[in-house]
């Protein structure tokens, strides 16, 4: 008698997962497992049981690779669209892509930084949950770096500002914003990393990053951006869960883990929101077709979502709001001004361009920030005069920095929008400043850390900056004629108009 | 700031504008009746309070073809709320506490 073969059975998700990701692990039996993962107990978090981890996207190695190379077909496709029917010259202006300028130099070379990080979790985790989420991110995040330069090369043939991106982030002076942001989280250990860009970058803030940079795009023309930004943020929303995951499985594992938790929290939520400040003015000043102002975004991706939500649901593990949001949810309503404020005035040493808004600009800031514009309003009116006079003001000396965001020292006390924010810290005989409380509380808890930051101001006057003048720092910074500056007359002006057959300058419009 | 009960606080997701994701737009409007929709450039934001549930079958039958959840990863941009659930048949974003 035979019996009939059964039928090969699918597995189901979840059975799929447990074979391919969880069951493919070992118990080590040559070394002990502390030798195996030697980076996972310094940092004081204790974890008792890896195997608690979840990862709720049940992604299994096939399925990771099938979906991701439809994602790139899907964007190399437009890609090649948007270059061969010359759609640069259907953007809104030549001036919408600094924002691009300031997403290539300041962001794309953060993807890097995390494909690097993550490569180092999946090794060095215990959990294989977690491994194989790592290693997925790490993949990401090297898709994210390779997209965004292959989509923005294109502009490279026709505009200023594109090359060299990797060689100035290394160097100029508000691309260390980003950069010494990632560095310290990359100098960090692997629990606080993962609270820092995990949960803080990527489930705090990502969309306060992402959101408004894609819809600007969408909004102003550039559809190859608006393309990559989407596919890097399907991607996002695993990344968003692993940095969920990753708080809850730690605040779950162990009592003692809550208060460094929460003190991750705090640092990494002001350090990622500072870094938004150019975010922030972007979407406030530098896109020619608006999306939505900073404060609109700011209350919807983080005060909705975030303190409405989330923190509500981490409320049951003894977790509280970031210590400095309350000055976060103040700013909102003056950060954007301030921010472009400094840009404006030091964009000669910048690989952008900024310009005084339009009369049409200006009504829309004021209907957005009917209580705090009217005073910056004044401001660009003086300003206008002065560029009418011939004299657009640019500031000639170097700003002090904050030690740790180190962006120039701009902002204001939330109460009066003309006595500039300064805190100090005298450690060891030295006086160092702060931008903000949020700031100096960060150094105060990490004093040996945070006094080695690479300073560029500091540098320049140390001499190691290639030279003490600002033409030789240029230079050094890989700057070139067109780069930076005022945009009406710029090279991408003159060239815009040439392309588009103006005969005269017709302003930002 | 207040406190909510997971049932009433807001879940949701940011969803790609295409021809294909309407289907999904459709279905989770669909099965989850509480549902608000907002358009945003090149994107539409779905919320509903308290939870999201987005049904392997409701979306087949608008899309007339199969579709896995998985699928699901092509067409996200961001979400808020926490991932209860992505199996065969179902995703379910939710609050836990
Ligand atoms: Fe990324
Ligand atoms: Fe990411
Ligand atoms: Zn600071």
């Amino acid at each position: 008698m035979t019996i009939a073969p059964k039928a090969a059975r699918k597995l189901t998700m979840k059975q799929r997962y447990s074979a391919l990701t969880r069951d493919l692990d070992w118990e080590p039996s040559y070394v002990p497992a502390e030798e195996l993962f030697p980076y996972t107990r310094f940092e004081g978090i204790k974890i008792h049981d890896w195997s608690k981890w979840e990862d709720p996207f049940r992604l299994t190695v096939d399925a990771y690779a099938k979906y991701q190379a439809e994602k790139d077909k899907r964007l190399y496709a437009v890609l090649d669209g948007f270059a061969q029917s010359q759609g640069h010259l259907s953007l809104t202006d030549a001036s919408y892509l600094n924002a691009m300028k300031l997403f290539l130099q300041g962001v794309t070379p953060l993807e890097y930084q995390a494909h690097r990080n993550f490569a180092y979790l999946s090794r060095h985790l215990n959990g294989p949950g977690p491994r194989f989420a790592s290693l997925c991110q790490s993949l990401d995040e090297m898709r994210h770096a390779q997209t965004e330069i292959h989509t923005l090369s294109n502009y490279n043939k026709y505009y200023s500002g594109f090359h060299d991106y990797l060689h100035m982030h290394d160097r100029v002076w508000y691309l260390s914003v980003p950069k010494s942001f990632f560095d310290d989280a990359l100098s960090a250990g692997p629990f606080e990393f993962l609270i820092a860009i995990g949960f803080s970058f990527e489930y705090l803030l990502t969309n306060l990053l992402f959101v408004p940079f894609m819809s600007g795009a969408s909004f102003n023309g550039d559809l190859p951006t608006m393309t990559f930004g989407f596919s890097a943020q399907s991607d996002e929303s695993r990344h968003m869960t692993l940095g969920l995951e990753a708080i809850k499985f730690l605040l779950e594992q162990d009592e003692d883990n809550v208060p460094i938790v929460q003190h991750w929290i705090d640092k990494w939520f002001w350090r990622g929101y500072r870094v938004t400040a150019l975010v922030a003015q972007m979407l406030d000043y530098m896109l020619p077709r608006k999306v939505m102002s900073w404060k609109e975004a700011f209350e919807l991706y983080f005060e909705q979502q975030m303190l409405g939500g989330l923190f509500q649901d981490l409320a049951f593990y003894g977790i509280r709001p970031p210590r400095d949001v309350e000055k976060a949810i103040q700013e909102k309503d003056y950060i954007s001004h301030q921010a472009y404020w400094i840009l404006y005035q030091f964009s000669h040493a910048a690989a952008f361009t900024t310009s005084v808004p339009s009369d049409e600009h200006l009504d829309w800031l004021e209907e957005q920030y009917p209580d705090t514009f009217p005073t910056y309003r004044k401001l660009w009116d003086k300003e206008r005069k002065n560029v009418e006079n011939g004299g657009r003001h640019f500031v000639r000396g170097l700003p002090q920095l904050c030690q740790v965001c180190q962006i120039p020292m701009g902002f204001t006390e939330a109460d009066d929008p003309f006595i500039q924010c300064q805190r100090e810290t005298i450690f060891e005989g030295e006086r160092y400043n702060f931008c903000s409380d949020g700031c100096k509380n960060i150094f105060d808890h990490e004093p040996v850390k945070f006094r080695q930051s690479w300073l560029p101001v500091h540098q320049i006057y140390q001499g190691n900056c290639g030279a003490a003048d600002l033409p030789g720092v240029l230079q050094w910074y890989g700057m070139q004629p067109g780069d930076g500056g005022e945009y009406l007359g710029s090279v991408d002006h003159e060239n815009w108009l040439a392309w588009h057959d103006m005969a005269e300058t017709t302003g930002g419009n | 700031m207040t406190t909510t009960t997971p049932a009433a606080r807001p879940v949701g997701v940011d969803i790609q504008e295409s021809e294909s994701n309407r289907a999904v737009i459709e279905a989770i409007e669909a099965d989850n009746p509480e549902a608000t929709v907002r358009h945003m450039p090149g994107m539409v934001r779905v919320q509903v309070p308290g939870k999201l549930v987005i049904n392997r079958e409701s979306v087949e039958e608008r899309l007339g073809r199969e579709w896995e959840t998985h699928e699901f990863q092509l067409a996200i941009i961001s979400y808020f709320g926490h991932i209860k659930e992505w199996d065969d048949d179902e995703i379910v974003i939710a609050w836990d506490h």
